[in-house]
């Protein structure tokens, strides 16, 4: 027995991003504590920026300077790789665009803890309170996202997808407007993930079982050696698999998700169809290709099943929704399962590289187009806030050409029309499925892609062919982050609908390494 | 014997989550959710008694953080909800469907 104690090492470099992101969110606390009221958001906004930015530099170092990284971090935890920098930078875009949304405080209730409806809260309206505590808890969100996609143990995948979620669940119920609304969607989002993440916590228990050991890269060495274990391995797979689905919101774990989205505050709504989505897509496919790949002949003709349904049940519940949030969550379902077909089609290395570059480059147009759905989401208001329904579209192209020419241009990019970016995103992934032997899944794709053009389409025509109401909703002016939300989000979709050489090629180069394991 | 071990835990378990399907209090839907996290330490220990290594042991401890750290944010999230309906039924809770 060795009994010399031996260090761990931690590759500070490689982890800067997440330590950055970390210490702000702690900082931001801190802040909290010490700094008077007024003083706060002066500081938790430029920090909150700082660190989002920093972090991204930091990537932009790593992979220009430094060069990425050959073997995992932190003594195996975590893995600094090709994907992983890529989604890294993903998700520190997508939360700097989401934070332009968050620091309108006309999002979010001045006094959580008030009873809606009572003096407290008017009083808490009057005194112009705020709560700034927003910002950590974003910042905390989406250090839990770039964990969560890079982690290369299970146990560190766990504790990301706690830090990920807990700020989430909170950030869910803190709406300034339809409080009753916001805190129910709190409440759902919060039992049925801490239902979810026990699933994952006991698939990962018997993987353990099955294995000796958490580390994906030692599981997939365990799958050729063990045998006689298969059961462990089978239900903890299928545990596993239910808690990682359930955060991309497959069918059938997809019912959190249009009560979730429609009731959190838009601009937390914006974060977590983008961030949550591409995180959540990073840890599954780490999960299902590095340490389960050997097993793909067993996951596959199930993640086909769930695939198949994401797709058809996204794409038809979508159409009889009446509420625009509502409509985007369904929309947002259907996605996930055009990006499952992706996930299956594995094969070869080379085959998983372009399987993985499509992922990765849709990952970034899906999430920059869906923050800008959302911004416009924002600005369209009745008396009562954000005009949710759908109705209350009807002629907004007349009252307000410019706005809803923009919202048009986002529904065509999700339905994938050439010359938005949203078709090359398709394009890259349905292309890698066929050629990976998934071709039924492709037909399914393009079919139920159809079907869900229908109702983007379906709401051009609403806001462009239809007179407007006599009591329409009033287009709120929009604030300066808004404003550069819905300009950034629009030139992105253009500029990767008509020019997306460029990233595609970062993506196929951050997808030729495939994951470190 | 570790099979017994195991054993228990599969059933406590199944009982967390028959008991978060079932039941309509948040607070004892919860209560569930801990039991099934729970059921987790007890197998995660009892696998690595098995394996003869202290991965499952320590797992167990992170497993327990972050069940405090879940019990902060939820019990603020039911008596939120709870202070605005005077009940804290996930049934009464049900203005968004569809």
């Amino acid at each position: 027995m060795n009994n010399t104690f031996q260090a761990p090492t931690i590759e500070y470099g490689q982890l800067a991003p997440l330590l950055l992101v970390f210490g702000a969110a702690v900082v931001g606390v801190l802040i909290e504590a010490f700094a008077p009221r007024y003083l706060r958001k002066s500081f938790q906004v430029p920090l909150t920026f700082v660190s989002l930015l920093g972090a991204f530099a930091l990537i932009l170092v790593q992979v220009f300077v430094s060069g990425v990284p050959t073997a995992p971090a932190a003594m195996g935890a975590v893995a600094v790789d090709g994907p992983s920098l890529f989604i890294w930078g993903v998700i520190l875009i997508l939360a700097a665009v989401s934070v332009l949304l968050i620091t309108d405080d006309d999002h979010f209730v001045p006094q959580a803890a008030a009873v809606p409806g009572s003096a407290e809260e008017d009083d808490a309206l009057a005194e112009g309170a705020a709560h700034t505590e927003v910002y950590p808890l974003v910042l905390f969100a989406v250090g839990g996202m770039l964990l969560f996609a890079a982690s290369n143990d299970l146990l560190m995948m766990f504790v990301a997808l706690e830090v990920m979620s807990l700020p989430l669940y909170l950030l869910c119920g803190l709406a300034r407007r339809r409080r009753l609304l916001s805190q129910e969607a709190s409440v759902k989002y919060f039992l049925l993930g801490a239902f979810s993440s026990g699933f994952f916590l006991y698939g990962m228990a018997l993987i353990y079982g099955f294995a000796g050991t958490v580390d994906l890269a030692g599981i997939s060495r365990a799958l050729g050696t063990v045998s006689g274990q298969d059961p462990l391995l089978l239900i903890g797979t299928a545990l596993l698999g239910v808690g990682l689905l359930f955060k991309i919101g497959a069918a059938p774990f997809q019912a959190w998700k249009p009560d979730v989205y429609q009731g959190a505050p838009t601009p937390i709504t914006a974060l977590m169809a983008s961030g949550t989505l591409v995180a959540a897509f990073g840890a599954l496919l780490r999960v299902f290709w590095v340490a389960l790949g050997n097993l793909d002949w067993d996951w596959r003709p199930v993640m086909w099943g769930v695939a198949i349904l994401t797709m058809v049940l996204g794409a038809i519940l979508a159409i009889t929704q009446t509420d625009i949030k509502r409509m985007l969550a369904y929309s947002s379902i259907a996605h996930a399962g055009f990006l499952l077909v992706g996930v299956i089609a594995t094969g070869d290395a080379r085959q998983n590289a372009d399987a993985l570059s499509g992922i990765l480059f849709y990952l970034l147009v899906y999430g920059i187009t869906t923050v800008g759905a959302f911004a416009v989401v924002t600005v369209v208001r009745d008396a009562g806030g954000e005009a949710g329904h759908l109705s209350r579209w009807a002629g907004l192209g007349k009252r307000a050409p410019a706005l809803a020419g923009v919202f048009a241009f986002f529904l065509l990019a999700f339905a994938g029309i050439p010359l938005t970016s949203g078709f090359f995103g398709k394009y890259a992934v349905f292309a890698a499925a066929a050629t990976g032997g998934a071709l039924p899944l492709v037909i399914v794709g393009v079919v139920s892609s159809a079907v869900a053009a229908f109702f983007y389409v379906r709401v051009i025509v609403l806001m462009f062919f239809s007179e407007p109401a006599a009591d329409g909703p009033t287009i709120a002016v929009p604030s300066m982050g808004t404003a550069a939300v819905v300009t950034v989000a629009a030139a992105a979709t253009v500029v990767l609908g008509v020019f997306p050489e460029p990233v595609l090629r970062l993506a196929d180069q951050a997808a030729s390494t495939l994951f470190i394991r | 014997m570790t099979t017994h071990y195991l054993v228990l835990s599969a059933l406590l378990f199944s009982i967390g989550a028959v008991g978060v399907l079932v039941r309509r209090n948040a607070i004892v839907v919860f209560m569930c959710v801990e039991l099934m996290l729970n059921a987790c330490n007890l197998a995660f220990v009892t696998f690595a008694r098995q394996h003869g290594n202290l991965d499952g042991q320590i797992i167990a401890f992170f497993v327990m953080v972050v069940a405090a750290a879940e019990v902060v944010v939820g019990l603020a999230i039911i008596v939120t909800i709870f202070r605005t309906r005077r009940s804290a039924s996930v049934d009464d809770a049900n203005l968004l469907k569809y």
